[in-house]
């Protein structure tokens, strides 16, 4: 049997049992929507304008994030991994910060920024710096010295060694790191949206139709749709990642 | 002696002077966003120690959401081993079930407070519920993939000293998948503690979380300061209890320093 077929064997399995517990009357058909109602629900939502406006104003604070914390994140981790001293000399900070998760600053964030896109932006931005630049200063640490010492032989001084040697050396490990920010800042762009009672957004949408009536349909779709756009992401910054880097013999992360 | 007292002069200076800048900074704006971090301290040792209500904030929050972190993360150590080790070793198992597990783990885990408090409320079901949910994909996951790394040296091995079946599992696949299940568990650490926290901002019935929002709700930023301070302590904590166990277990482990980029918070 193929493998696709078992793929979709699962998944029929999957939707059958949901769809056979909510029918049989296990769980109580008005809190738990059977899988054709949520994709009833899904059908009518991808549609429907305001969802849409959701939907944009999540992905929109996300996009603008994560290039933003690759700009941040990477210099910093260039410049900490390449000077001992600078690394020595920030690591408290660092270990200090790095353990507050960051979801815990989105109280004050509200109360110095206010409840805006500019909050989900900056806290995102906070929150997805670490992964990268942490990424970067293992990689750094990781450079074969035979390429370091080749390219000094040949003249290269610092700053071009930089360019030309650690950094397109470090750039998968970056990029896994760009890989696990782009999940952690749509989380935070998301809890934002709850706790901010922020205006438009896709988090902001699941929590108003779970609070008042219950909605589970409607949370689930909305599920799926964040789904999707993760699963998007992710599956793209993979196969981007492995398309870029086929020349790399570094053992990338799955994870 | 010189060159360590260099050392820790070089490593500690700087959270030294920052530190510094920002209590004489904050003493003299007298801003009430940004207390000075002497007070932060002082209300935090009042809050947790020696404060009228420092009985309440264990029993009613710290502890509640330390139980919810370890206990969440703990069930799903349990289901995504079991699970993953299962699945790891069926031949097609992943088959059936991989574009779904991949599609659940690709779900930004915090969209699962509001399918949780629909089915279960604000209290403790639902917040345990999100933390398992958000944690058992990596180590499931990373389990499936770890008890497939097993090379043909180490079952012809065990083969040859005539492993009994039913040690098989705890003395070859186990071992061999433990560096990749760690790197898993380090993972879901990290998010059980980020959903700890978020399942109480939303669900405000107890815990440090909804601790941070009264705060914020009531304008007393040192309250607020001084929780968020004891979240990157137990943060801190909690992966440091994670990494001794990782050392005591993988010991026998040559090098393992490639598995650790990936842990990520």
């Amino acid at each position: 049997m193929p493998k696709i077929v078992r793929n979709l064997i699962g998944l029929a399995g999957f939707f059958a049992i949901w769809e056979g517990v909510v029918k049989l009357g296990l769980v109580n058909e008005h809190s738990v929507p059977p899988p054709h109602v949520v994709a009833a629900r899904l059908a009518e939502l991808v549609v429907d304008t305001s969802f849409r406006k959701d939907v944009i104003a999540t992905v929109l604070a996300w996009a603008i994030a994560l290039p933003i914390a690759v700009g941040i994140a990477v210099p910093a981790g260039l410049l900490l991994g390449s000077i001992p001293g600078a690394r020595v000399a920030t690591k408290a900070v660092v270990e200090f910060l790095r353990p507050i998760p960051s979801v815990a600053l989105i109280p004050a964030a509200i109360i110095a920024i206010g409840g805006g896109p500019s909050t989900k932006i900056t806290l995102a931005v906070y929150a997805s710096v670490w992964p990268i630049m942490f990424n970067t200063i293992y990689a750094i640490d990781e450079i074969d010295t035979l390429l370091v010492d080749t390219a000094r032989s040949f003249g290269c001084g610092r700053i071009k060694v930089m360019a030309r040697v650690a950094l397109p050396s470090a750039l998968p490990f970056v990029f896994t790191g760009i890989r696990l920010s782009a999940a952690i800042a749509l989380i935070v762009v998301i809890t934002v949206e709850y706790v901010a009672g922020a205006l438009l957004g896709i988090g902001k949408f699941a929590l108003a139709a779970s609070e008042g009536s219950g909605r589970l349909d409607l949370v689930l779709a909305a599920t799926v749709v964040a789904g999707a756009f993760g699963y998007l992401v992710n599956e793209g910054l993979e196969r981007l990642g492995r398309y870029w880097f086929r020349w790399s013999t570094v053992v990338r992360g799955t994870s | 002696m010189n060159r360590k007292l260099l050392w820790l002069v070089q490593r500690w200076i700087v959270l030294l002077v920052l530190v510094g800048v920002w209590e004489l900074a904050a003493r003299r704006a007298g801003s009430i966003w940004f207390p000075p971090p002497t007070k932060i301290i002082d209300q935090g040792i009042e809050l947790w120690f020696s404060g009228p209500d420092t009985a309440a904030a264990w029993t009613d929050d710290i502890l509640p959401s330390l139980a919810r972190t370890l206990g969440g993360w703990l069930i799903s150590v349990a289901i995504g081993i079991i699970v993953g080790t299962a699945l790891g070793r069926s031949r097609h198992g992943m088959e059936y079930v991989g574009p779904l597990f991949a599609f659940m783990r690709a779900i930004p885990p915090v969209m699962l407070v509001p399918v949780f408090i629909v089915l279960f409320g604000l209290y403790t079901e639902m917040k345990l519920a999100v933390i398992v949910f958000g944690t058992v994909w990596p180590i499931l996951l990373n389990t499936v993939d770890g008890v497939r790394t097993v090379d043909s040296v180490q079952t012809d091995t065990a083969r040859s000293f005539r492993t009994p079946r039913h040690r098989w599992i705890g003395s070859v696949v186990l071992p061999a998948a433990l560096p990749k299940i760690f790197a898993g568990l380090r993972v879901s650490m990290s998010i059980a503690v980020l959903l700890m926290v978020v399942s109480e901002l939303v669900g405000k019935t107890s815990g440090i979380g909804n601790k941070l929002v009264s705060a914020q709700r009531q304008f007393d930023f040192t309250i607020m300061w001084a929780w968020i301070v004891l979240l990157g302590i137990l943060g801190y904590g909690l992966n440091a209890l994670l990494l001794v166990a990782e050392r005591h277990m993988l010991r026998w482990q040559p090098s393992r320093h490639t598995q650790r980029l990936q842990a990520g918070g």
